[in-house]
């Protein structure tokens, strides 16, 4: 298939009950962060980007939201295309002009604190990192603290960026100030608002 | 034995049905056809149009049948339904002054090129209440002359020719227009989105407002430079094509103030502007709009901020009557939980007041005998 | 019909168009990811008049699907009228089931109450939100409080709280009573009576703020902290009531006080009428209370 078929093909089959579907599974996932939201394949997007952060893209992005990808995405001409025919969202010059960037390799991403913060006047003016993960359980886990969470909460994800414990506990530090996660996994995904504390980290 | 009212679905239809019916009025009389109400109500449709923020005469008009007259609610039935529509692009900005003029005056100059052209006005009419209109008379065609080759440059520009005036609009080149319908508002705010709202605000309002700057609450000294009124064209740039499409015209009322202005410490001596664009005919929006958006340039041209007219965050958070009445409105709505909060506050405050008096008296009592 | 009525009656699922939905729902994730904040949104007109709910039913509308069963309360009632009309807007925009059971619903849009049925996780409470600005009436500018805000700047809230005591020996604010969330933002929890602010406080669902007319969403998300602002000589405290509900002999609940005549003669019964009809139903009996119960609760599936 060439470029063009592929950037039509893939999209919501229902656009206004699927995207309610994704919203409502990021929104649960970003209110009980560490909880792992199932999420049927909504969309079809053109390799590497999966079908969970492609249905994302198309939940929330749009002419209004600059979307960063990150180089393996960037080096993929048809999730350019593909991202651009059914969300209108213009692509952003830099991680700080990102409201949502996709990264496809999280492990070699830029630092966290490269993207946008926001202001403390207006700290939702940040970006939201939608991170492709291979899956939630079987990486180092994690033990989660915060609002949203009434004990603690655990998750494991696979291949998360470097020195990410470290990273994630000065983006606590930044707060208001700061960025959000959404783990994207096949068939499932979880949330890491900046207000979720990561207690502990196994080896 | 008490029973909580029920039913309010059964009432709330009985009530639209009343309403049904006041609306339509006596039976006998022939039904309002919405053709009647944009040709004979026109101004009342301009109003809602302009404030409705959706250039649709028959939309329009509707809302004001649909209203009952009332203009608040006829704007308030537009703006929903204009909020539900797709947007398609934006069309370039328009150019006043190649307008298809029927009325321009200006208060400024005895003649200028273009003359002045009365046109469908008010002005100078004697409000005396016509028994021929009301019977119904024929009305005599309008007198009408060949149209003129003579331009009719805006007064404004012929002012700018003697560096008299401060040059007209100066946003960076890389401003991109807001859009106060898709954007929540944030201030201070830029110009662009300041005449956006006080396009759509209540004519009421800046009238009072507008008013207000000329009795000397933030005086600006302002003459009409200009009012036009006419059609313009509109036209789109589409991407695909090398020439903007022209989408057709619309009617519009545009006012350009010039205020005399001493200087200040950011600006020199010159006279400044104050611009009012509407849709439709009316020039008294269109003139308060220009008073408002002058007293608002305060900060901008180094003036002090001492009257309501000049405060930008009282003046456009308070202009929009669809939010107004809104608002005042929801008081009728019930409020008995917070009232009933209140009641046992001031219920007990008062019997402390109380058994504090009775204290008090006592304790004068006491020491009275003593 | 023409064309153009044809379109003006077709309105999208839940009225608001997917970009408006979309631009609603970003700031929904972004209040609840920084909780107690009042994210600016583009609030749309609404069928509606402003002040009358437009932000909760653009919240309400941009989060809810097919398969939500929707409670609207008013006062705590679900047949006050404006309760009644919001219901009846997304039974026709949206097609979804409606229920008065609190236990039932996915979906709870509220003005001025929270139920008295603990909520559960999974739920998700909608507020509607006149002012959304806790500071905004001991400062009237937007550009300030947003300073305030940004400086964790909140010495002027509690100087009026301690002028309220000095004159008046206690704090004299009996509703939309501030709180604090996560030790860090002061929220104004919307016009509901103190009384229902310790439910705020960790409560297992997910609470939505949305006021359309001043254009802010915000969120409180489960298990978070909600501190009612007080002092430590003068602790906060709800409103108590002498007697218990009329009807069903509830004791803690909040109570609407109802004139039965105009000698003074007045009785007091639940806000909550589902909580109470539930109560009736199970068997307590006030004091006031008819013989025999009616059943009124009910759930209507979608068509």
């Amino acid at each position: 298939m060439d470029i063009a078929t592929r950037s039509i093909e893939g999209g919501f089959a229902e656009p206004v009950f699927n995207a309610q579907t994704v919203f409502r599974a990021t929104m649960d996932a970003m209110a009980r962060p560490g909880s792992i939201q199932a999420l049927p394949p909504l969309a079809h997007p053109p390799a590497p980007l999966s079908a969970t952060a492609g249905a994302m893209a198309l939940a929330l992005c749009d002419n209004d939201t600059p979307v960063w990808l990150d180089p393996r995405l960037q080096a993929e001409a048809s999730v350019k295309a593909w991202l651009s025919f059914h969300t209108g969202a213009p692509s952003a010059n830099t991680p700080a002009d990102a409201h949502f960037a996709i990264v496809a390799n999280p492990a070699e991403m830029a630092a966290l604190d490269g993207f946008s913060q926001g202001t403390q006047e207006y700290p939702d003016r940040s970006t939201t990192l939608i991170l492709l993960i291979d899956d939630l359980a079987s990486g180092p886990s994690l033990q989660l603290e915060g609002p949203g969470i009434e004990k603690t909460a655990m998750i494991a994800p696979v291949g998360m960026p470097r020195h990410f414990v470290e990273q994630w506990k000065q983006n606590n530090q930044r707060f208001p100030r700061g960025v959000d996660i959404i783990l994207a996994a096949p068939g499932s995904l979880a949330c890491l608002p900046r207000t979720t504390r990561i207690k502990t980290m196994e080896a | 034995m008490y029973v909580a009212v029920k039913g309010g679905e059964a009432a709330i239809a009985n009530a639209h049905r009343l309403l049904a019916d006041r609306r339509r009025g006596d039976r006998s009389v022939p039904a309002l056809r919405l053709d009647q109400i944009v040709e004979q109500l026109a101004l009342g449709v301009d109003r809602v149009m302009s404030e409705g923020s959706l250039y649709d005469r028959e939309l329009a008009a509707r809302g004001v049948a649909q209203a009952r007259g009332d203009m608040i609610e006829a704007i308030f039935l537009v703006r929903a339904y204009r909020t539900t529509l797709p947007r398609f692009g934006y069309t370039s900005p328009v150019d006043t002054g190649a307008m298809q003029v029927e009325r321009r005056v200006s208060a400024t100059y005895k003649d200028l090129p273009g003359g002045q052209v009365l046109g469908p006005t008010f002005d100078y009419t004697h409000r005396l209440l016509d028994p021929e209109l009301a019977a119904g008379a024929d009305v005599d065609a309008p007198a009408q002359r060949p149209i003129e080759a003579e331009a009719m440059p805006r007064v404004s520009s012929i002012l700018a020719h003697e560096g008299l005036i401060e040059a007209d609009g100066d946003m960076p080149l890389d401003h991109i227009p807001g859009d106060i319908t898709r954007e929540p508002l944030e201030f201070p705010m830029a110009r662009d989105i300041r005449l956006q709202a006080l396009s759509r605000g209540d004519e009421g309002f800046l009238l009072a407002l507008g008013y207000s700057t000329q009795r000397g609450y933030a005086r600006n000294h302002p003459f009409v430079s200009e009012i036009r009124i006419g059609e313009v064209e509109l036209e789109l740039d589409v991407p695909e094509l090398p020439f903007a499409v022209p989408l057709g015209s619309i009617r519009v009322t545009e006012c350009q103030m010039v205020n005399q202005f001493k200087g200040s410490a950011k600006a020199p001596p010159q006279f400044t502007r104050g611009y009012g664009l509407v849709f439709g005919q009316s020039e008294r929006k269109a003139m308060a709009m220009a008073l408002c958006d002058r007293a608002l340039r305060a900060t901008e041209l180094g003036e002090d901020v001492i009257a309501a007219a000049q405060d930008e965050e009282f003046v456009i958070s308070h202009s929009d009557n669809v939010q107004a009445t809104g608002f005042v409105e929801h008081l009728k709505l019930p409020h008995y939980v917070d009232f009933q909060a209140e009641l046992d506050l001031v219920r007990r405050m008062r019997a402390e007041y109380e058994a504090r008096e009775i204290e008090d008296k006592a304790e004068d009592k006491r020491e009275a005998a003593e | 019909m023409t064309a153009r009525e044809t379109e003006i009656a077709t309105y999208n699922f839940a009225y608001l168009d997917e970009q408006t939905k979309r631009m609603i729902r970003r700031a929904i994730l972004k209040g609840i990811a920084i909780p107690g904040y009042q994210v600016p949104f583009a609030s749309r007109e609404m069928p509606m008049p402003y002040g009358w709910g437009t932000g909760g039913v653009q919240v309400t509308a941009s989060i809810i699907g097919p398969d939500d069963v929707l409670k609207v309360i008013d006062q705590g009632a679900d047949d006050t009228t404006n309760a009644v009309s919001i219901r009846a807007f997304f039974k026709k925009v949206a097609n979804v089931a409606v229920t008065t059971e609190t236990a039932k619903a996915t979906i709870i849009q509220t003005r001025h109450r929270i139920p008295e049925h603990p909520l559960n996780t999974g739920q998700v409470l909608v507020f509607q939100v006149p002012i959304p600005e806790p500071l905004r009436f001991l400062e009237p500018r937007e550009t300030e409080t947003r300073k305030m805000h940004a400086l964790e700047e909140y010495g002027l809230m509690h100087v009026k709280l301690y002028e309220d005591i000095a004159r008046h020996g206690r704090i004299a604010t009996t509703y939309a009573y501030p709180v604090k969330i996560e030790g860090r933002y002061v929220m104004d929890p919307s016009p509901t009576p103190k009384f229902d602010n310790p439910k705020m406080h960790r409560s297992p669902a997910l609470q939505l703020f949305g006021a359309g007319r001043e254009k802010r969403i915000y969120a409180v998300p489960p298990f978070t902290e909600v501190v009612s602002l007080d002092f430590e000589d003068h602790p906060f405290e709800v409103q108590t009531f002498d007697q218990p509900c009329a009807l069903c002999a509830a004791e803690n609940v909040h109570l609407d006080e109802v004139i039965l005549d105009d000698h003074g003669g007045h009785m007091f019964v639940c806000s909550d009428t589902d909580h109470c009809e539930k109560r009736r139903a199970d068997g307590h009996r006030g004091s006031l209370a008819p013989e025999t119960h009616l059943a009124l609760e009910k759930t209507e599936p979608a068509q």
